[in-house]
């Protein structure tokens, strides 16, 4: 399934942020979105997750689901959206409950999930025992256990160190590898980006607009920390937001 | 630099941080309840500014031997009971209700707001002429004054709910039940049971004042005769019990939240 923009343009309260976004997000790959800060990034996700209603332009989806997806459209967010009431099985159990997916059927898609992100010794804890890395890796397992045909990442790693934050990329390439997703994810992080991405779109300022799209060759597997070739191209992106990025820190002290 | 002088960075930290130290609380009760026994004992507090300890000690033991405290205990605790989970449940729903749909919010909020400030205990004979002298009206009085605290409470606590998490739900596709259900209703529990706190005791303070008029027998209908007639010594015994009705109630408390809320941080 592939998810295409098709001219999206939104104002709040008659401040234009976004205008005329058209893009496509091809099924199997990644597409990292950067841009300076408030640029609507983040907006602009939840607009293909059907979280908010753009006011122009349309989001549309070209072809149907895999049959045994349960949620198309699944987001991962930057604070983890975790219930702290619920157990690491509990929050799982939660997205497939609504499914009617009980029992024998939901302990096997959640020993699976745990299993690929490496939870599996975590399964009864609650999330005020977890560390943030650990906590995203929950959200991640709740994210694949509905099987989806798209990943909205909302900028899954930045509330985490950078350590951290390596240790997750690894992770996301590992489980792309071995089972191709579609994503978008969004970051203010180049470093992020050019790990990541298939395809970086590089937003403008307020209104935001695409700036250039950056495709980016190297199979993902093959990326590490400090690539010369990765470094080169967020070198690239950032020449091409510095200014915008310090327009837009310049604009914030007017607003 | 071994001439230099040296010596330990003063700390300045710390504090601002109370802990709960058991034995004191109870050290305090024991030193002022000391401090009146020998005042008494002693003369310099006259018997009518004050009872003796020791002699209420008596009427409660008296009190206890004759049977006639649970003749009391028995109706109040009912009227507690039953009125406060009327005007508690009631509370709570409406509360949940104000919290999610923005008509009834509209439409209730300035009501709840207009009834808070209204002491309940001015009510009582309108409660006595609509529900009658016998049980209703006491029910009546004690669920009135539970509900409002209860409803305040509750929907400041389903405000407080986390928005990212409801966001969540409804990116996973989660119905509109089950957002209410398992991720609206068990937010806003924290907040819940400490309003509760606050109505319980509230609950305990109108049960005197529902026996006011026509009780035969409760706690509240046996200090109010006490007190018309100044027998100070059972007017504190059963002070005294309702007292530790209050610290029962908020003891209960506690152990539902200790069960319930181990997940908060």
């Amino acid at each position: 399934m592939d998810i295409r923009l098709d001219g999206i343009g939104h104002s709040y309260d008659g401040v234009e942020v976004m205008r005329d976004i058209s893009l496509d997000i091809p099924n199997q790959q990644i597409i990292c979105i950067v841009g300076p800060s408030g640029c609507g990034k983040s907006t602009l996700l939840r607009f293909i997750g059907g979280l908010e209603r753009p006011q122009r332009g349309r989001v549309l989806q070209l072809g149907n689901p895999p049959q045994n997806c349960l949620n198309p459209l699944t987001y991962i967010f930057q604070d983890f959206a975790l219930l702290p009431w619920r157990t690491v099985t509990g929050n799982i159990s939660l997205v497939l409950e609504d499914h009617g997916i009980r029992g024998g059927a939901a302990r096997e898609i959640i020993a699976d999930v745990l299993a690929r992100t490496k939870l599996t010794d975590f399964a009864k804890a609650l999330p005020k025992q977890l560390s943030g890395g650990m906590k995203q890796r929950v959200a991640i397992a709740r994210a694949l256990a509905v099987k989806p045909a798209v990943m909205l990442m909302d900028e899954p790693l930045s509330a985490l160190d950078s350590q951290t934050r390596e240790l997750l990329m690894d992770d996301l390439v590992n489980l792309w590898s071995r089972q191709p997703f579609t994503a978008v994810y969004v970051t203010h992080n180049l470093a992020e980006a050019v790990r990541l991405g298939h395809k970086v779109v590089v937003l403008s300022r307020r209104p935001g607009q695409i700036r250039e799209i950056v495709e980016i060759d190297k199979p993902l597997a093959d990326r590490e920390f400090g690539d010369a070739d990765l470094d080169a191209y967020q070198k690239r992106l950032w020449n091409l937001m510095r200014d915008e990025a310090r327009a837009a820190d310049e604009e914030l002290l007017h607003v | 630099m071994s001439e230099t002088s040296q010596k330990a960075v003063a700390f300045r930290g710390g504090g601002f941080a109370p802990k709960p130290k058991a034995w004191i609380g109870v050290a305090v009760f024991v030193v002022l309840i000391a401090i009146a026994e020998w005042g008494t004992q002693s003369g310099w507090i006259s018997p009518l500014t004050l009872p003796k300890p020791s002699d209420v000690l008596d009427t409660f033991r008296q009190l206890y031997t004759s049977g006639l405290l649970f003749q009391h205990l028995g109706p109040s605790l009912a009227r507690l009971v039953v009125g406060a989970t009327i005007g508690v449940s009631i509370g709570i729903a409406v509360g949940v209700l104000i919290g999610l749909f923005s008509h009834i919010r509209s439409g209730l909020v300035p009501l709840v707001a207009a009834i808070f400030p209204i002491p309940k205990i001015a009510l009582l004979p309108l409660f006595v002429i609509w529900f009658g002298i016998g049980e209703g009206s006491k029910y009546a009085l004690i669920a009135f004054g539970t509900f409002t605290p209860t409803v305040v409470a509750t929907y400041g606590a389903v405000d407080n709910v986390d928005r990212t998490l409801i966001r969540m739900g409804q990116s996973f596709g989660l119905s509109w039940w089950s957002i209410v259900r398992k991720i609206i209703l068990p937010g806003a529990l924290p907040g819940i049971l400490s309003g509760l706190r606050i109505s319980l005791a509230i609950a305990i303070i109108l049960l005197v004042a529902a026996e006011m008029l026509g009780a035969q027998y409760g706690i509240g209908a046996y200090i109010l005769e006490a007190g018309s007639l100044y027998d100070l010594e059972r007017l504190f015994a059963g002070v005294v019990i309702l007292s530790l009705l209050g610290v029962l109630v908020s003891t209960v408390i506690g152990v539902i939240e200790r069960r319930m809320l181990g997940w908060r941080t």
